[in-house]
């Protein structure tokens, strides 16, 4: 047993964390810093940066693009990516569809899309939630119906992210309408182009933009675009839903937020002192830490365990880190809201993210609203709950 | 970065689980209890017998030189089987004490605790102390060569059956000084002291002590009279990562039997573990368990920082983690079991109440909260 860090990994760290302080914009890097949106160019300009490098897609295999780092060296460059902070990967190229590609997909799938997907030459987005069919997925309406050598496709995604800027959409299809639930069902790669889809934007709390609806009325889409078998698509979507979890619990970003709270309430006044040193607020910051660093180390024991006894199922324990990632990451918001006091009242719609000084306050509120998202997407914290009573517990 | 346990350490938590199985059942716990002294000496020599009572030890002292997670595998199985042996107090606090010790007081006392003929508790609380090691009223004056003891301790874990004790007394400074406390070996037949012992609410047993101008040698200083404070709190430390490893062990068997219980217990037709009211309240057991795991190992690992101050932070941590998921794995267990979990009958009681008292012992969450707060957070 040896919760220590090699000096290999170590010099790693060290490695990573420089290329990522020398290589991205300081513009964006303070945009985040300050919770403020990025802009697409700012995503893609990064993704392209980390491709030159060979890091666009560490986790994948060496043949398609990968590093071959051990779990742990994974491990610290998200850590890493985080703490900078550096935009995090579009997740829904590199961690969702191009495993299942390079897993199930075919040659010419592969060929052409994964290089693609590395280089952030196409900009994808997900296509599982209908408005029906939300924890229980497996009741999607969506349909696919094979016509000569296409598929028509009629219905309706949502909480489609950031679809206002895809180029493509991979989305699960009822292919056989007769079949249980789960069997019927297709993975299906669509060019946003495609004639009768129509996208219409999700205004969330925050004020901001992005989720969207996205309507199918008629899309034509070329038959070789189906991933794996048909009517295997639920496998195939459990599978992308289990390779979710690697980076749900955001433990880098966490850290980052708390030096941020920290760099903040020394400089905001609660009456002759900065609330920093508040020791009621103090203590529900150093709170928030321990179950940070506890989270932590069970993220690490996930880690190393995956990297000793290789990647199998995933292991169902880590529902915790969703669970626990989640939860952090909203009191977080919440500590930070605490710390702008009166001024988190002004709603300034979000500019370029080149704000003036002094404003720092206005992306604090709407990030709190907005990170309620945190503990209902990706698998509510209820069905997270529901996955340790019956996979962990038997119950 | 390797969780797993070595081959060796998991032939040792295999030799515990083992004993223990054999010998530490429910119904056996109750006839431990009730034997002379609170506890089983049968039990005792088995631990010496199988190396556990020398695990700490270095061999040039008689020890096998085991390491901290080695003392965490030992107190997870004794937290699992709910052991009221003086482990604790003699082995962790007592053997802490003594590994800081001069040779000649080594040389003296732990060939009696590696062969489990003697016995040590730790004589620190005082009426007005709560958690703070160095709030100390209890004098030790200069008297010739050595030192005259008194004043009055209270809640020492197995203090009517140690041997000796060891007593933390002021030769120096007022009440809450940090100079000036300095640690003490007092025979617990000394003259002048004056033990009254009891049971504790979770079924081991203390005592109140009175020190009357007690008479000890040179000797019987540990470390540096006026200067002794550094070395309780290292131990005292040393303790917290034990008593974080031992509930760890009972919250993970409170977990169990609950989980036990809602698969078996049937109301309206179905099991009750088939409700998700239940299933949830199991499932957040579960992560609060897992949570206070990591920051187990974590504390245990804190055992051999060289950098005091984070040593003490991180284990402040731990316990604070530990505080909070015990005191919520302890009322969920009994909660899920319904009536039955708030009687003597049941084993879940048990682990409630000693999971409840670890977080009484050596500071509780939100005193060790205060600590890593003022410290300025743990985050890197």
């Amino acid at each position: 047993m040896d919760l220590s860090f090699s000096k290999e990994e170590v010099a790693f760290r060290e490695e990573v964390r420089t290329f990522f302080r020398e290589n991205l914009d300081p513009v964006v890097r303070k945009k985040l810093q300050e919770g403020h949106h990025t802009s697409k160019e700012d995503l893609v300009n990064w993704q392209r940066t980390l491709n030159k490098k060979g890091w666009a897609v560490p986790h994948w295999p060496t043949e398609y693009g990968g590093t071959g780092w051990s779990a742990a060296k994974q491990y610290i460059f998200l850590e890493e990516l985080q703490k900078t902070p550096a935009p995090p990967p579009l997740p829904f190229g590199v961690n969702m569809v191009g495993p299942v590609i390079y897993t199930f997909g075919n040659e010419q799938q592969k060929k052409h899309f994964l290089p693609r997907i590395a280089n952030m030459d196409d900009w994808w987005c997900q296509g599982f939630s209908e408005p029906g069919s939300g924890s229980d997925l497996a009741s999607l309406k969506t349909t696919a119906k094979k016509k000569g050598d296409t598929w028509i496709v009629n219905g309706q995604k949502t909480w489609t992210t950031l679809a206002q800027h895809a180029d493509w959409i991979f989305c699960l299809c009822r292919t056989d309408p007769d079949a249980k639930k789960q069997s019927g069902i297709s993975f299906i790669l669509i060019d946003m182009k495609s004639k009768g889809i129509t996208v219409r934007p999700i205004q969330t709390i925050d004020g901001g933009v992005e989720v969207n609806e996205v309507f199918f009325d008629d899309v034509v889409v070329p038959a070789e675009n189906i991933v794996g078998e048909e009517n295997k698509g639920w496998d195939y979507a459990k599978f992308l839903l289990g390779n979710e979890r690697v980076n749900i619990a955001r433990v880098g970003m966490s850290k980052e937020r708390i030096r941020r709270i920290k760099e903040l309430a020394s400089i905001v006044m609660a009456g002759d002192k900065p609330l920093i040193e508040d020791p009621q607020f103090r203590q529900k910051l150093a709170a928030t830490e321990i179950d940070l660093k506890a989270l932590e180390l069970t993220q690490m024991r996930v880690v190393a365990a995956e990297g000793k006894h290789g990647k199998g199922k995933p292991d169902p324990a880590s529902s915790i880190l969703k669970i626990k990632g989640s939860e952090i990451q909203q009191t977080l918001t919440e500590l930070m809201l605490e710390v702008t006091g009166p001024f988190a009242l002004p709603f300034q719609p979000e500019g370029d993210g080149q704000n003036e000084e002094g404003d720092w306050a206005s992306p604090i509120a709407p990030t709190y609203f907005n990170y309620r998202k945190v503990s209902i997407y990706g698998g509510s914290n209820e069905i997270q709950r529901n996955i340790i009573a019956k996979a962990v517990l038997g119950l | 970065m390797d969780f797993d346990l070595s081959e060796e350490q998991r032939l040792l938590k295999d030799s515990v689980d083992g004993l223990l199985k054999a010998s530490y059942d429910f119904e056996s716990r109750k006839k431990y209890r009730a034997e002379q002294g609170g506890y089983s000496k049968t039990i005792w020599g088995k631990f010496a017998e199988q190396g556990l009572l020398g695990l700490p030890f270095s061999e040039d002292d008689g020890g096998f030189g085991a390491g901290p997670i080695e003392t965490m595998i030992v107190m997870e199985a004794l937290g699992r089987n709910l052991v009221i042996e003086p482990y604790l107090d003699t082995v962790v606090l007592g053997g802490g004490f003594l590994r800081r010790a001069s040779a000649e007081q080594r040389a003296a006392h732990l060939p009696g605790i590696i062969d489990g003929s003697k016995t040590f508790a730790f004589a620190q609380v005082e009426r007005d102390s709560r958690y703070d090691l160095g709030d100390i009223k209890t004098t030790a004056k200069k008297s010739g060569a050595g030192y005259t003891l008194s004043g009055e301790k209270f809640v020492v874990g197995h203090g009517d059956t140690a041997d000796t004790l060891i007593v933390t007394a002021r030769s120096a400074g007022g009440q809450r000084d940090a100079k000036g406390a300095g640690v003490f070996l007092v025979p617990a037949d000394a003259k002048g002291v004056d033990i009254r012992g009891y049971e504790t609410q979770d079924g081991s047993r203390a005592a109140d002590i009175k020190f009357d101008n007690v008479e000890v040698g040179a000797d019987a200083v540990i470390g540096d009279a006026e200067n002794g404070l550094a070395i309780v709190e290292q131990v005292v430390d040393d303790g917290r990562i034990a008593l974080c490893a031992e509930a760890v062990g009972a919250m993970e068997e409170a977990l169990k039997v609950s989980v036990e219980y809602i698969k078996e217990r049937k109301q309206f037709g179905v099991a009750i573990g088939s409700f998700q009211a239940l299933q949830h309240r199991a499932a957040d057991m579960f992560t609060a368990l897992e949570t206070a795991r990591s920051m187990s190992f974590l504390a245990s690992m804190a055992s051999s920082f060289t950098d005091l101050a984070e040593r003490a932070k991180t284990v402040a941590a731990a316990k604070v983690q530990i505080g909070r998921s015990a005191r919520f794995v302890g009322q969920s267990g009994v909660q899920l079991h319904g009536g039955v979990g708030v009687t003597m009958e049941y084993r879940i009681g048990h682990y409630f109440k000693r999971l409840t008292m670890i977080e009484q012992q050596f500071g509780d969450a939100d005193f060790h909260l205060r600590r890593v707060a003022a410290a300025g957070g743990i985050t890197e």
